[in-house]
């Protein structure tokens, strides 16, 4: 497991360089000189964007201003934006916002999804089934925006339970329902998944053995078919971390959330070459550390799996 | 109930007359779209205190359903519609959920059919050991931790204090039995439900497995009821039997009684086709001649059996067509971190194959017998030694030389629910072989298609059904069907029949038959049953641990087997030694 854990690590050190320098290469392709854009309808003298352009290695070839770059991080310097912040401090207050709404997001999805998933599972056919199915589909097809919208005119204005944005260091309180409205998608697809794999497992053999032990009907569903139930489920809550941050995007974007998915939406848009490249390399470091921690629990949850070599 | 352990036993044999469970008339339905299908239509049996009773019937009898009718642990849409099931007076059909509860486990115990999906493979042994241990009120705590070792101890798992931390997986399907046996006894229930115990396992296992289960009801005064579909088993193994058939019971009477003599023609065409039995038969026809061949006609094996057995007899020697030489296969094996074990599936193995014969394969699970078949159709490349076929080194073939080679050996396998795509049609499913080979036009695979099915004694109509809708002796059909589709002059066929219901075993191999004597055939015939080697087979190579331990012509085999294992294999035959009546 040491050795496997170990090579998993090691395994992150291509993906960063080849996710930098994809990325990075993207950016610098983009359309546009991000300079000009600056500066709105009057252009400045041809000297001082000459100047700008050296000051952020914009002058330099591609190849050179992507090793500079990272010759930088590795001495802790992510670089500046445009309006002369360190990206490093943009990311300090940008990234706890974000990592707060995804993790209340992947708290909801988890506990509610499995939990409505279950008990749907249990009573395959009945109404309780039958509601959660519809409701399900129609998270799954409308887009994300639009039951953000909703939710925030039902709840945050005509019900006033909630604020329908969210303010500037975005409290636990105030992320619930953005979180929700994060969530919607991938809980619908956790419901499906957790009320298969319960409506399977149910079938197993092994808990028709465990009911003739004479166990309780409550002790057979959480420990024989629960357990079971949650090893696709976990796989699944892996991979939807990234699904959470692009997501996060449209969400933060309806909340007025200061978070992660806008300032990189507002870098793309500038062509702010070191501030998306250091978002998302943080970005895909979280993804893969998330998908190896799966992975361990994937192990932890069924023992068949044994990650030898 | 929480009888103390050591003396549990003795108080339950001085039985009253009051039979321990009594089912009168009963019936069982499935709810389906179409209405309630009925799955038991009428069952009555009276098992009495320290008895063992088996229902015997192929499957879809309802043998299963009415066993799981009397614990409540129908599935599905299963319901009892009628009749009572009376256990020490009381009707357990009438219970609550929480009263059936009580009764499971702590008064009848449950042993299933198959070990390998009835123990839940994410929880360790010791867990779902204790698990029944402490539901059912035997002992708590620290005192369950020392019964479960116990009851795995008596179960015949004498390591069970060191292995109650591993999983299923880490367990063969012996010892899972054995921790399923456990399970069940371990409440020293008043009646043990045994569905079909040991259909999973190599016969030298289950006899052991059968034995113990015995010597440990026997030592508590459990009642048994055994549910199986070999005749031979139950006969060995119970002294009151009931025969089911279509979801009734066709006859009851003591075990000994029912095979001397059967009444019912159901019971007469069971008898008949128990393979164990029907091998005997035809020793005896070939020791004094063919006057007891009459006797034969009525048994599911035709008697071109008999004409073949005597065939084999004068056949003129011919040329070897598959000649195995010296082959071994080795498999690396990780383990932790760098380390690789080997481990030699085959070892050294030779034996050849002469045109138009069977020569079968027989060994236990893991003795390296499918090893050889895939090595055989250059599946698996071997490890060292040659395979020849037709004059041809096997392992040398590339290219067109080796399509050529693939289309003269074909494979039959074991499971026909898994060797066939659900999603093609039965015509598709037989003509793509031709297809793949491209052989012939659309109009002329369909001819052949259908010409196939004719062969295989199906009708032209059955190239539009799907698998799903087909019995499993209609599918293993299919499977020969397809394998026959390139013309081949080999069928490999690796437990091609262990799957099906005697009846229907016993039509396969008619089939077979026929089939090597139109075409031609030459068959390798791997199989873990020697009762059916003696029904098809010329020779005989036993396999153990990878070897050849003893090859020779089928009657040598069976007359005077040389080696002990051979001879155990024999021995463990169910019904062997039984007195059949026909």
């Amino acid at each position: 497991m040491l050795w496997y854990t170990g090579k998993r690590i090691l395994q992150m050190i291509p993906v960063f360089f080849g996710a930098t320098f994809l990325i990075y290469f993207m950016v610098f392709s983009l359309p546009g000189d991000p300079i000009a854009a600056l500066f709105g309808d009057r252009p400045p003298a041809p000297s001082v964007i000459a100047q700008i352009r050296a000051e952020y290695n914009l002058d330099k070839p591609f190849i050179v201003q992507y090793f500079l770059y990272i010759g930088g991080l590795f001495q802790g310097d992510l670089g500046t934006t445009y309006s002369g912040r360190p990206v490093a401090d943009v990311m300090a207050s940008a990234f706890p916002i974000t990592a707060r709404l995804a993790l209340l997001a992947l708290v909801f999805e988890a506990f509610a999804g499995v939990l409505v998933g279950l008990i749907a599972g249990l009573r395959k056919g009945k109404w309780f089934d039958a509601t959660a199915l519809v409701v399900s589909l129609l998270l799954i097809s409308v887009p994300t925006f639009v039951v953000g919208f909703v939710l925030q005119y039902v709840f945050g204005i005509q019900l006033g339970w909630f604020r329908p944005t969210v303010s500037g260091d975005a409290p636990w309180g105030e992320l619930v329902l953005p979180a929700i409205v994060l969530a919607s998608v991938s809980f619908a697809y956790i419901v499906r998944l957790t009320r298969a794999s319960v409506a399977d497992n149910l079938n197993a053999d092994f808990v028709r053995t465990a009911t003739a032990k004479g166990l309780s009907r409550r002790r057979v569903v959480t420990v024989h078919v629960l357990r079971n139930s949650l090893v696709p489920v976990v796989t699944y809550l892996g991979v939807d971390l990234g699904a959470l941050m692009v997501g996060a995007i449209v969400t933060e974007g309806i909340f007025n959330i200061n978070g992660v998915g806008g300032t990189v939406y507002r870098a793309v848009t500038l062509g702010e070459g070191p501030t998306v490249v250091s978002f998302i390399a943080v970005m895909v470091i979280i993804f893969v550390v998330a998908n190896l921690l799966v992975d361990l629990l994937y192990a932890a949850l069924d023992p068949r799996i044994r990650y030898a070599k | 109930m929480s009888l103390p352990v050591t003396d549990a036993a003795t108080s339950r044999y001085d039985s009253s007359h009051e039979p321990l469970l009594q089912i009168r008339d009963l019936e069982v339905g499935f709810q389906t779209q179409r209405g309630l299908v009925p799955a038991v239509r009428g069952v009555d049996l009276t098992l009495y205190a320290g008895q063992t009773l088996a229902i015997v019937g192929e499957s879809g009898s309802g043998k299963s359903t009415t066993a799981q009718s009397i614990i409540d642990l129908l599935p599905g849409t299963g319901k009892v519609t009628a009749g009572q099931i009376l256990f020490e007076g009381r009707d357990l059909t009438t219970l609550s959920a929480r009263e059936i509860q009580e009764v499971r486990g702590n008064l009848i115990g449950y042993v299933p059919q198959d070990p390998m999906s009835n123990l839940n493979p994410v929880w360790s042994i010791g867990f779902q050991v204790e698990e029944a241990i402490k539901a059912n009120n035997i002992a708590q705590g620290k005192e369950a931790r020392l019964r479960t070792i116990q009851v795995l101890q008596e179960a015949g798992l004498s390591d069970a204090g060191d292995r109650l931390k591993q999983f299923p997986h880490q367990f063969s399907g012996g010892m899972r039995q054995r921790v399923l046996i456990g399970i069940g006894l371990s409440s020293r229930p008043k009646l043990l439900i045994a569905d079909e115990p040991t259909s999973a396992l190599d016969v030298t296992v289950q006899r052991q497995i059968l034995d113990h289960l015995g010597t440990l009801t026997r030592d508590y005064g459990t009642s048994v009821l055994f549910i199986t579909h070999d005749l031979g088993l139950a006969a060995e193994r119970a002294e009151q039997l009931v025969v089911m058939y279509k979801g009734k019971v066709v006859e009851s009477g003591p075990s000994q009684q029912i095979l001397a003599n059967p009444q019912h023609p159901y019971t007469q065409r069971l008898v008949a086709a128990a393979p164990s039995l029907a091998s005997r038969r035809i020793q005896a026809v070939k020791t004094h001649d063919s006057v007891e061949g009459e006797i034969f006609a009525q048994g599911a094996i035709d008697n071109t059996l008999l004409e073949r057995a005597a065939e084999r007899e004068n056949a003129a020697p011919a040329k070897d067509l598959i000649s195995v030489r010296n082959v071994s296969k080795v498999y690396r094996i990780r383990k932790q971190g760098f380390r690789t074990d080997e481990l030699k599936a085959v070892n050294d193995v030779s034996f050849s194959v002469q045109k138009g014969t069977t020569t079968a394969l027989v060994g236990e699970s893991g003795s390296g017998k499918s090893t050889v078949a895939k090595l055989l159709l250059k599946l698996e490349s071997i490890t060292s030694g040659d395979i020849e076929f037709d004059g041809h080194d096997v392992s040398a073939l590339k290219g067109a030389e080796l399509l050529k080679f693939r289309r003269r050996v074909q494979p039959v396998f074991q499971d026909p629910y898994g060797s066939l795509d659900p999603q093609y049609s039965v015509g598709n499913t037989i003509a793509e072989p031709l297809l793949a080979h491209k052989v012939g036009t659309a109009r002329e695979r369909q001819m052949r298609v259908l010409e196939l099915l004719d062969q295989v004694s199906l009708p032209a109509s059955t190239r539009y059904r799907y698998p799903s809708e087909l019995s499993g002796g209609q599918r293993q059909r299919i499977a020969i069907a397809r394998a026959l589709a390139l013309k081949p002059d080999v069928l490999v066929l690796d437990e091609a029949v262990s799957a099906l219901d005697v009846l229907v075993q016993g039509q396969i191999l008619n089939l077979l038959t026929e089939l090597q004597t139109e075409l031609g055939l030459t068959y390798l015939f791997i199989t873990h049953d020697l009762a059916v080697v003696r029904l098809v087979a010329d020779n005989v190579c036993v396999m153990r641990k990878g070897q050849i331990i003893e090859s020779a012509t089928t009657d040598e085999v069976f007359d005077n087997p040389r080696e002990t294992y051979t001879q155990d294999l024999l021995a463990a035959i169910p019904g062997g030694n039984f007195e059949f009546g026909r």
